[in-house]
């Protein structure tokens, strides 16, 4: 064999020996854990919380008229979380950007600070801030009021009705404005860095052909950071599907998402494969929209 | 003093426009006058404040006093999109994520005309610049003459009062920006609108303009034709930053009717002509364009010579240029710069070395009498 015909032979080696720990990273904790959890599904549970015989019972028993309306919620809620958070990120970013170099390493490192508190920490924090006793709840009731009273008059419909038991707190209110706030970081850091590689005589040359500043904002700055903000819905959208803490502390019984639920089923009805099965349900229903969202932009994009 | 600045029937007007950054005053106190159809262009060189006064006009920058007009109105704090005035900007700034033909259309669209009206206008122009073969292609796909070609498409499809070019061939090599040169002029001559052009280069300000406004540190040097900006300076910087020249300065000696006798320090007396009617013992700034200088063997002849300056010199240093040779000559500790075209049918086609000892000599009228 000659020399020339073992170099690819040589690098494609070298290749894999260097991604090698990734691999078998994934191999590990990622494509081996899926395949039990998808395993589980297949299987009876035992009464002391043990995965019993091969059998479909598991997925027999998730027809619960339950699971669609949580599967359904947990998408909406997501959903409303992702939308806020690149709504605010965008203005956020954009005005990042546009600081001058050194105060933006300083803002961006700033929007970072949260996280030096632990997680649960701040969602407690925010469960004493929505305290029905709270100023929080002073506000929102004084809003509440004054919507009611203003759809009544424009509706024109006589008494109001009673509102005066409605909390923040226990709410998916509540749930998605603490989402907002724990996953806004992971929509402003994305969305930044494509705004930091955004060339900003763009706007000026929009502005300049005689678009408003609004204008230019949506037909040129928002194309032009077309990456960061997809990996911003990502990088907000994924954990938001997944989220237990916050929905727990701060949802109550009102908002219960597919975490929760997995949760229930895992520990407290110790049905390891019932909740292996909902777990796969949500991932299938998140995958399977991104999937389609991926097909429809690689189709568009040959057009 | 020639000043170029008339109120009536002006289509543009800079009136005492000053721009400071913190405490660098980018545009100094200006105030010019554009008329409609002009090519005009701020000449000057890196950092003299022409983009600044060029963002102003734009929309982009506020003056900190002064105003602008533009057909009578004062367009001073009108936002960009407020005015008919559109820039080609130096790195062309392309949207990239349209296809040329949608970075044609943009300001058409934003005006909301008819999507028929849109589309006549915009492959009218893209056939003008002959770019019609890649209307669909993005501008990432375009050699950069190609974006050059759009960029300008861009900002005359809905015919601006005013079209800025901001160096607009900065960017391009050699060989495509003397292209792109006739290319402008082309489209000038065609559209009829009145062009803003910022250069550096002295040649393309030259070529291409009805005037041009040459700018210092945030002033206007000289504004004229650029026939009047070469042959007549009014400054020192003028007369060195358009092309090579050989400054004499020195003391009126005497006086002979238009023309006087200068003694500059290290140099025989030069005679010139009196265009500042300086009296003796006025100190006089005279520049001397290297291509009105002869270098010969021999002196010329006595008729030819009666009333010129006529000098011996050394030959220091010879190169060669293709169009013309130019040759440095030393008088004691002066420095004289000459050039000689080629041509067979010019007389003096002695063979001039290194060290050879020749004459120069040029007509009094040379002596261009710079005022400051
Ligand atoms: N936004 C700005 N902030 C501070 N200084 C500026 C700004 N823009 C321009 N300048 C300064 O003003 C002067 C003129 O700049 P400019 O108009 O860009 O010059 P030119 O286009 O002739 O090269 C320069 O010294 C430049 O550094
Ligand atoms: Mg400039």
């Amino acid at each position: 064999m000659s020399d020339t015909a073992l170099k690819p032979f040589r690098s494609k080696w070298h290749e894999r020996f260097v991604t090698a720990p990734s691999f078998l990273w994934l191999l590990l904790f990622f494509a081996i854990p899926a395949v039990i959890v998808l395993s589980f599904t297949f299987h009876g549970h035992t009464a002391n919380g043990g995965v019993g015989e091969w059998s479909l019972s598991t997925w027999r028993e998730l027809v619960d008229p339950d699971y669609p309306v949580i599967v359904w919620r947990t998408i909406r809620v997501s959903l409303e979380v992702t939308f806020w958070s690149i709504l605010l990120a965008l203005p956020s970013a954009y005005a990042i950007a546009k600081l001058p170099k050194k105060w933006r390493a300083i803002v961006a490192g700033s929007i970072m600070l949260p996280f030096w508190t632990s997680f649960v920490v701040r969602v407690f924090a925010w469960k004493q801030m929505l305290h029905p006793n709270g100023w929080l709840q002073s506000c929102y009731m004084g809003f509440l009021y004054a919507k009611t009273w203003l759809v009544c008059w424009f509706t024109g419909s006589p008494g109001m009705p009673d509102i005066s038991t409605v909390t923040i707190l226990d709410s998916e209110l509540a749930v998605v404005l603490v989402s907002v706030y724990s996953f806004l970081p992971f929509a402003i850091m994305p969305i930044y860095t494509a705004a930091e590689k955004f060339d900003f005589s763009l706007i000026e040359a929009a502005r300049d052909l005689g678009a408003s500043s609004f204008y230019a904002f949506r037909k040129i700055f928002i194309p032009g950071i077309k990456t960061g903000i997809s990996s911003a819905i990502l990088m907000v959208f994924i954990p938001a599907i997944g989220s237990y803490v916050i929905p727990q502390m701060l949802g109550g019984t009102n908002c219960v998402l597919i975490g929760n639920k997995i949760f229930m089923r895992a520990i407290q009805n110790r049905n390891i494969p019932h909740a292996a099965a909902l777990a796969t349900l949500m991932a299938i229903s998140v995958l399977v929209p991104m999937l389609i969202a991926w097909w429809a932009q690689k189709k568009g994009k040959k057009q | 003093m020639y000043y170029p600045y008339l109120m009536n029937n002006d289509f543009l007007v800079f009136d005492h426009v000053t721009k400071k950054f913190g405490a660098l005053t980018a545009v100094n106190d200006v105030s010019f006058s554009v008329t409609k159809g002009e090519f005009f262009s701020l000449l000057g060189p890196s950092g003299c404040g022409k983009t600044t006064l060029l963002r102003m006009l734009g929309g982009f920058e506020r003056p900190d006093s002064g105003r602008i007009y533009l057909e009578g109105k004062d367009i001073t704090d009108l936002p960009p999109n407020q005015r008919r005035i559109h820039t080609v900007f130096q790195n062309y700034a392309l949207f990239p994520t349209m296809t040329i033909w949608d970075n044609i259309a943009f300001s058409l669209r934003l005006k909301k005309k008819p999507k028929a009206e849109i589309e006549e206008e915009v492959d009218k122009i893209l056939e003008m610049i002959q770019m019609s073969d890649h209307a669909w292609k993005y501008p990432s796909q375009l050699s950069g003459g190609q974006k050059q070609r759009v960029a300008i498409a861009r900002a005359l499809v809905d015919r601006p009062q005013v079209l800025l070019l901001d160096e607009p061939l900065a960017a391009l090599d050699l060989k495509l920006r003397q292209h792109m040169l006739l290319e402008l002029d082309t489209i000038h001559d065609q559209v009829g609108i009145t062009f803003m052009y910022v250069t550096h280069d002295q040649g393309e300000a030259m070529s291409l303009s009805d005037r041009i406004a040459v700018i210092n540190r945030g002033k206007i040097e000289q504004l004229d034709v650029p026939a009047r900006i070469y042959e007549a300076p009014q400054s020192r910087f003028v007369a060195s930053f358009i092309g090579d020249t050989n400054f004499f300065e020195g003391e009126v000696v005497s006086i002979d009717g238009n023309y006087c006798t200068i003694q500059p320090e290290n140099f025989p007396p030069i005679s010139a002509y009196n265009d500042q009617n300086l009296k003796v013992g006025d100190l006089a700034q005279l520049s001397v364009r290297p291509e009105k200088i002869r270098v010969t063997i021999n002196p010329p002849t006595p008729e030819k010579g009666a009333g010129i300056n006529v000098f011996p010199t050394k030959v220091k240093d010879i190169v060669y240029q293709g169009v013309y040779t130019k040759y440095w000559l030393t008088s004691g500790s002066t420095q004289v710069a000459a050039l000689k075209p080629h041509s067979r049918f010019l007389l003096d086609q002695e063979k001039i070395t290194w060290n050879d000892d020749v004459f120069v000599w040029w007509h009094p009228d040379d002596s261009y009498m710079v005022a400051k």
